[in-house]
């Protein structure tokens, strides 16, 4: 691979005597679309939860850029990270939530103008012109002085989407970002996540039960079970001919729900 | 029963109207002191270091099962013998601030842990600052589940004040006894002094009522 951007190195996460991630080995090129799948409680949240430092890793070094993210250099050996080193890290890589979490006391141009300014020390003249350039993108200028309530799910996430570009990361990471939105508003949503994954170099990492969705607009696919991926490739191999009999039990279980 | 006007309102009111301004004065100063106290408290009681946090908790819990007269008292004999003389109303502050710190520390835990877990990390993935994440996002979703608790706070403190005619302050009971003790009419005052709670009562529900409508956010959008 030519640039690695992200990868998870031995990675173990335990939640008392239950291992979440089991040594998990994975590595993302950069501006490559990885799409997780996997049955619930397989560990694909708290992959993307480690990868944010949102969760402490029990065992194994995380990567970004070549540089180790839970783990810090210091005369000559590895040791943990600090908040400010996380803090540092962190500017590379932006989230977007299941549930959205905009802040609701805000309206969605204040949502998206607000963080840079106070996270980055942007300047808030520039930071608001960015944020209405990226409502407009994600197609809520109209609703830029609305606040989050008085939003439909798909304008929400939308407009979280936005607010997660403001900070300009290089990393975008989604977890099931479509599975809290009613069927009809889903589409709003892909759609804003296709363009960012084809017409933008970001690096992204999704999590998502949208089979169909992830094939399109990913390099690959990663098929999770028990805290390790059982199977990835290419989606059209992963998704028609599946080599591992718990990927075609899953994939099999996916296409009969829907 | 034989009621007079003339002397409700050419003796008693007069009288009993600076007792109310001292009843308004030390509930709204001690209000504020025990929010300030109840800050400090919380944070102590959220705080890392556990002896702290332990200090805290059992402050909270040694005020919960303590009679305010017992405070006042306390504050009272024992402060001048410590060599710190306060005028009385200040005693009073500080007995009232001081024993409503512990509820005040409570409903403002209370606050904090309405807001969802998921502000807190999409502050902290948004590479918010802690302290800013605290200022910006979390706090000023804190303040609206804050106030219908604070609010029976004050009316609470109001009617506490009373007690503070335990050891002389003139507040309205107070002044009311003294001027049955001088007129043996016990009627018109304490009826006075009802009137007034009732008054000042009905005055914080109303006050309270337009503070939440000004600071939840989300009753002004209509969540
Ligand atoms: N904070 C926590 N404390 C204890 N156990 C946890 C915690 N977070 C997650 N787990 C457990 O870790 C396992 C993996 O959780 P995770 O959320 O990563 O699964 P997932 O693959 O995202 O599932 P889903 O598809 O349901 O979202 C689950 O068994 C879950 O119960
Ligand atoms: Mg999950």
């Amino acid at each position: 691979m030519a640039d690695e951007k992200i990868r998870f190195e031995a990675v173990s996460k335990r939640y008392g005597s239950l291992t979440v991630l089991d040594q998990l080995d994975l590595s993302i090129g950069a501006g490559e679309v990885v799409s997780i799948i996997g049955p619930s409680g397989s560990g694909k949240t708290t992959v993307l939860r480690c990868l944010m430092t949102l969760e402490p890793v029990d065992d194994g070094v995380i990567w970004i850029d070549g540089i180790p993210l839970n783990k810090e250099l210091r005369s000559g050996a590895l040791i943990e990270a600090s908040p400010a080193h996380l803090r540092r890290m962190r500017t590379k890589l932006g989230m977007v939530f299941q549930n959205f979490n905009l802040f609701p006391h805000m309206t969605i141009l204040q949502n998206c103008s607000e963080p840079p300014v106070y996270a980055l020390g942007a300047k808030p003249t520039e930071a608001r012109s960015r944020a209405v350039d990226l409502l407009k993108m994600v197609g809520m200028e109209s609703k830029q002085d609305h606040y989050p309530a008085q939003l439909s799910g798909g304008q929400q996430q939308r407009a979280a989407i936005a607010r997660t570009l403001a900070m300009q990361p290089e990393i975008l990471v989604f977890d099931e970002p479509t599975s809290a939105l009613d069927p009809e508003t889903i589409g709003e949503v892909t759609e804003v996540i296709r363009a960012l994954a084809t017409k933008h170099s970001y690096t992204m990492l999704l999590v998502t039960h949208q089979i169909d969705f992830a094939r399109d607009i990913s390099d690959r696919i990663c098929f999770f079970d028990k805290g390790r991926i059982v199977e990835q490739g290419p989606p059209d191999a992963v998704i028609d001919s599946p080599k591992e009999t718990r990927t075609q039990q899953f994939l099999r279980k996916v296409a009969k729900a829907r | 029963m034989d009621w007079r006007w003339d002397f409700t309102f050419e003796t008693v009111i007069p009288r009993i109207l600076p007792g109310l301004w001292v009843t308004v004065e030390v509930t709204v100063l001690s209000f504020f002191l025990a929010l300030f106290l109840g800050l400090f408290l919380m944070l102590a009681k959220r705080s890392k270091i556990s002896f702290l946090a332990f200090l805290a908790a059992e402050f909270i819990e040694f005020m919960r099962g303590m009679p305010l007269v017992v405070v006042i008292f306390f504050l009272f004999f024992v402060l001048p013998m410590a060599g710190i003389y306060l005028p009385p109303i200040w005693t009073g502050v500080l007995a009232m601030g001081v024993y409503n710190s512990a509820p005040a520390a409570e409903i403002l835990r209370g606050g904090l842990q309405a807001v969802p877990k998921g502000q807190w990390e999409a502050a902290y993935v948004l590479n918010y600052p802690p302290h800013q994440a605290f200022r910006r996002i979390i706090l000023p979703q804190a303040v609206g589940p804050v106030i219908p608790g604070l609010g029976n706070l004050l009316i609470l403190a109001f009617k506490e004040t009373p007690l503070l005619s335990f050891v002389a302050i003139p507040e309205m009971l107070d002044t009311a006894k003294r001027i049955a003790s001088e007129t043996y009419r016990f009627t018109e005052p304490l009826t006075v002094v009802g009137v007034l709670f009732l008054i000042l009562s009905l005055v914080s529900a109303v006050f309270i009522k337009i503070v939440e409508r000004h600071m939840i956010p989300e009753m002004r959008h209509g969540r």
